[in-house]
């Protein structure tokens, strides 16, 4: 007897299984090339010695400094934007006026600019050929090739992040809840603490840990500003440049997991973030 | 007349929030830019020109762009059947799968560069296996679009993915129902539908490997001429002082990233219209 005839929905919803099984076969194939193998390299190579070459190259000097300006970047970077993040959705968000799309468009914007440019563009203003810069060199203020400006190169590139996911979602929840809580008596202040932040807590989260691993691992900007100064002015990717440009490959890769291993913690918090977000916006 | 008319809405603190908005906007990221092109103004026409023109410029915007084509395409291509597969089909490690389609933007772009590089080397894991057939990808033009294609890969999944998700079982069916094959189905229907999606995840990608600079040095060889991009450019430029050469190109590379939002922009506005 004959298979009994398949649903008209099971034939229109999907391919022959041998159909199915090659396109998944190919999208494993890219993604395992792509995103795996780099992944599983990164560790491969950092442990090719062992682990007490691994452990001595993260606690050479040099590393251990790189690590601590790292972290001081993301202190001062995630704060300050998600604070004007969580303003700019506020007002976007919660109120209309008239520039709004424009507004929207230009908060997006460092994300279209390229890093080389984002760092170049602090070097115009505050270096010594730049705007202020004869100025700041007389008042002894240093903020190109040192801290400041790594700092400011930062902020820029991770601008929009907690901004642009705050804004959507803030949206999609309308001002009902935000008023009803007016109207029982409650201060701004107290609704938004109360009846915002819970609501857009897991997008506040989001947006923050992009914002930090984009923080961290900045490259391109924060290399143009930096001025390469070892123990000084060297982020942690900075850092991996130099050990990389003077073979030392396996310290290179030693100090890169420490990132790819960010990376990784990024993806999952992220992961369950989004789904959190989803489950928000289904409960409205 | 006053600007703000006097909105029907009750709640508080919307001076101060958007205040802090357009002050932080500005002091990050408005003023900043425009100096870029007010130090470009500085400079004539013809000296703009001719650095932005110079023979070793030019050939930095055609491996560049050349590039970054190349590896908007291969996205485009390959971030559709992911989208797809990631979508419709169960199969083991799917979530895993999905999760890190993000890696791109989650590692570092100079993690991302080195961790290439050692790969596809003449002795790395992959290098040592195209070495015999006789492909070069590290320090080649090959590699640029190598490191291109990796950074903009989840650019077309992911503005792909949550189209394929709303696509609507009953217009399957009816196609199916008025005599579609499959394959006609997924040409004439389902296609059509990603098209805008795909578009806009095209040009995201190409858009973000135009101005990639962290993971493409350390698998460019970066020879003048041959495979040197023009973020790299600009940074020799303004190590060896010559601001104003550093400037005039980043003043046409901006140019081109604004290029490239509007078309995105207009995209988006297609599919979003297409959508309803």
């Amino acid at each position: 007897m004959s298979a009994p005839p398949r649903t008209s929905k099971e034939r229109s919803q999907t391919e022959p299984a041998a159909v199915r099984w090659l396109l998944i076969a190919i999208a494993v194939t890219f993604l395992t090339l792509f995103l795996i193998l780099p992944l599983a390299a990164v560790f491969s190579q950092a442990f090719e010695k062992g682990f007490s070459v691994y452990l001595a190259a993260l606690r050479e000097a040099d590393t251990l400094s790189s690590i601590k300006l790292t972290l001081i970047t993301a202190i001062v970077c995630v704060p300050l934007n998600l604070f004007f993040g969580v303003c700019a959705a506020w007002a976007i968000a919660k109120f209309s006026f008239p520039g709004k799309n424009l507004l929207i468009t230009l908060i997006d914007l460092p994300f279209s600019v390229s890093p080389v440019i984002s760092g170049l563009i602090y070097v115009l203003i505050f270096g010594l050929q730049g705007w202020i810069g004869p100025w700041l060199q007389d008042h002894d203020i240093k903020i190109v090739f040192a801290v400041p400006g790594i700092i400011l190169a930062t902020i820029f590139v991770t601008f929009p992040f907690v901004a642009r996911e705050l804004i959507p979602l803030m949206e999609a929840q309308g001002r009902e809840e935000e008023e009803a809580a007016l109207v029982l008596g409650a201060s701004g202040l107290q609704t938004f603490w109360r009846v915002t932040l819970p609501n857009v807590k897991w997008g506040i989260i989001y947006g923050v840990i992009l914002c930090n691993a984009r923080a961290m691992g900045e490259f391109g900007a924060v290399s143009v500003v930096s001025g390469h100064i070892r123990g000084m002015t060297n982020t942690v990717p900075l850092h991996v440049e130099i050990l990389y440009n003077e073979y030392n490959y396996t310290a290179a890769f030693a100090v890169a997991s420490l990132l790819a291993f960010l990376a990784l913690i990024t993806l999952v918090v992220k992961t369950i973030a989004e789904w959190k977000v989803q489950q928000q916006l289904e409960k409205n | 007349m006053k600007l703000f008319k006097r909105q029907n809405n009750v709640l508080p603190g919307f001076g101060p929030t958007l205040g802090f908005t357009i002050f932080y906007l500005s002091l990050i990221v408005l003023i900043p830019l425009s100096a870029l092109v007010f130090r470009t103004a500085g400079l004539t026409w013809g000296e703009f020109i001719s650095t932005v023109t110079a023979p070793r410029v030019m050939a930095s915007y055609k491996v560049t762009f050349g590039a970054a084509i190349v590896a908007a395409s291969i996205n485009a291509v390959f971030g559709v059947l992911v989208a797809w597969v990631l979508v419709r089909y169960k199969f083991p490690g799917r979530k895993i799968a999905d999760a890190l389609v993000d890696l791109p933007f989650a590692l570092p772009t100079a993690v991302a560069g080195i961790t290439l590089a050692t790969i596809y080397s003449p002795n790395g894991w992959v290098g040592r296996l195209l070495e015999p057939l006789g492909i070069k990808v590290a320090f080649t033009p090959l590699g640029i679009t190598l490191a291109m294609t990796f950074i903009g890969l989840p650019f077309v999944v992911r503005t792909v993915q949550p189209v394929v998700e709303e696509i609507e079982v009953e217009l399957e069916e009816a196609a199916l129902c008025l005599g579609a094959s499959r394959w006609q189905t997924i040409q004439r229907v389902i296609f059509p539908m990603l098209l805008p999606s795909i578009l806009t995840g095209f040009a995201l990608a190409f858009a973000r490997a135009v101005g990639e600079y962290g993971s493409i040095i350390f698998i460019a060889g970066n020879m003048p001429m041959v495979s040197e991009i023009t973020p790299l450019l600009i940074i020799t430029k303004l190590e060896q002082f010559d601001y104003r050469g550093a400037t005039a190109i980043a003043c046409v590379m901006l140019l081109a990233s604004f290029l490239m939002l509007l078309i995105i922009n207009l995209l988006q506005k297609w599919s979003r219209r297409y959508a309803e």
